[in-house]
């Protein structure tokens, strides 16, 4: 983004924030924040997003340094995994009698 | 920012994606799908969430004024400690909202500078005064209420991350909305005073809590196509009869009454029906002529003037901060090459 003229100020890096909920579960999602540096920006990510008890633990991670897949999420990049239906356990047929399986 | 793009998996003709992707944009919104910040959509698209999203962050920045007002002047420490907490609130839900904005390429500085200069809007509902102890219960009960009716249908809101903020700031403000209850139930239960004093909060901001809905139906210029879009689910009058309908009975319940002589069930309808509304009035203070529009303004751009010299320290120091770690880097590789250079030398001797 442009800088306002006469402006002198950086913008503070990007952040995203992950939070465990409770023990047992992964990280996830949950938002991001601005901050100068990875201390304030945990700091800002507990006073943001667990005011409620929401977590147990966060990750704060640059914005900047996550790589995605590309935008188009129906993108030849996920198709392999369609015409693989043996993968997954209704393709089969179950003889009658079989139990357990 | 949004993730950086792997360029390995890129590919295609960039014609054929763009035609591609419009046809995506519409069968996703047609499917009811939410769109994601880095799917293709179309610039008017983007540019609605942006006007939209940004009005109601500001909106939640700039509520913290009327009610911050009363923090040092609650009537015990428990209604302060609450007030804190709620006005705290409202400024996680002002950073919900400019991080869902910023998915979509703006950043909030200039957000920022857009709401100082006057470029975006903010709430109307907030360049009214709290005059009063029993302001904070009615915004509480009216405003957070009338918010409650227009966001939670925006959970649902085509735009992933605008859905999700909402999501959690839905959860938030049933908090608001029942402190503010509290704090008009106990009022009208007490001392006479106290009662018309409750009374006299209700009546002030009733009217302008039904215009937060934005202009009826049949004059609101953007609602038919954020409802094509999926950003807008019903229509202002809409929610404006439901939060009537809702409000009549629980007034009952505080034992106040609403400030409008036509207020009357319609068993035909199944609604309340109600008085018509001053437009006239909604749009002064839209353009600026409300009794805080310039005090709110004002104290906005000292606050963001007087943070400045925090904002400065704290990157300054982080500054200092990653020049002494990469020093501290530079140290060890010639730590590491003067040991080389000292243990060749031994052999060498």
């Amino acid at each position: 983004m442009s800088e306002q003229p006469g402006s002198s100020r950086r913008d503070w890096p990007l952040w995203e924030v992950f939070v465990r909920a409770r023990r047992g579960l992964a990280h996830q999602h949950v938002g991001s924040l601005h901050a100068p540096d990875a201390a304030m920006a945990l700091r800002n990510a507990r006073d943001v997003y667990t005011r409620r008890g929401e977590g147990v633990s966060i990750w704060v991670v640059p914005s900047a340094a996550i790589t995605a897949s590309s935008p188009d999420e129906k993108d030849p990049f996920f198709d392999p995994p369609q015409d693989k239906v043996y993968r997954h356990p209704t393709f089969y047929d179950v003889p009658e009698g079989a139990k357990h399986l | 920012m949004y993730g950086n793009d792997d360029t390995g998996t890129a590919g295609g003709a960039p014609g054929a994606q763009d035609r591609d992707a419009k046809r995506r944009f519409d069968q996703l919104i047609a499917a009811d799908q939410r769109i994601e910040p880095r799917d293709w959509m179309p610039d008017a698209y983007r540019k609605t969430l942006i006007r939209q999203i940004a009005q109601h962050a500001h909106s939640e920045i700039i509520g913290m004024q009327p009610e911050g007002n009363w923090i040092t002047r609650a009537p015990s420490l428990r209604r302060k400690a609450i007030l804190m907490a709620k006005v705290q609130d409202e400024a996680g839900h002002g950073l919900y909202l400019y991080s869902a904005a910023e998915t979509l390429g703006v950043d909030r500085s200039e957000l920022l500078d857009l709401l100082h200069v006057g470029k975006q809007k903010y709430s109307s509902i907030f360049n009214y005064p709290t005059l009063t102890w029993a302001d904070v219960g009615a915004i509480g009960w009216l405003v957070d209420g009338a918010a409650i009716m227009n966001q939670v249908p925006l959970c649902r809101c085509s735009y992933g991350p605008y859905a999700r903020a909402m999501v959690r700031i839905c959860k938030e403000e049933s908090f608001h909305q029942r402190q503010g209850y509290d704090i008009l139930y106990t009022l009208s239960h007490g001392t006479p005073a106290q009662k018309a004093m409750a009374q006299d909060a209700v009546n002030r901001y009733w009217w302008p809590s039904l215009m937060m809905f934005g202009p009826p139906d049949d004059a609101s210029s953007h609602s038919a196509q954020s409802a094509a879009w999926g950003i807008k689910r019903f229509s202002n009058d809409e929610l404006r009869q439901r939060f009537v309908d809702i409000s009549v009975p629980q007034a009952g319940v505080l034992g106040l009454s609403l400030p409008d002589d036509d207020l009357r069930w319609n068993a035909e309808r199944g609604h309340y029906d109600f008085g018509p509304i001053d437009w006239d009035e909604f749009a002064r203070v839209i353009r600026g002529d409300g009794p805080c529009n310039a005090e709110r303004m004002r104290h906005r751009r000292q606050a963001h003037d007087d943070g400045a010299w925090v904002r400065e320290a704290a990157q300054a120091y982080a500054d200092k901060r990653e020049r002494k770690h990469s020093d501290k880097h530079e140290d060890k590789h010639e730590d590491k090459h003067e040991d080389r250079l000292r243990q060749a030398e031994a052999r060498a001797s």
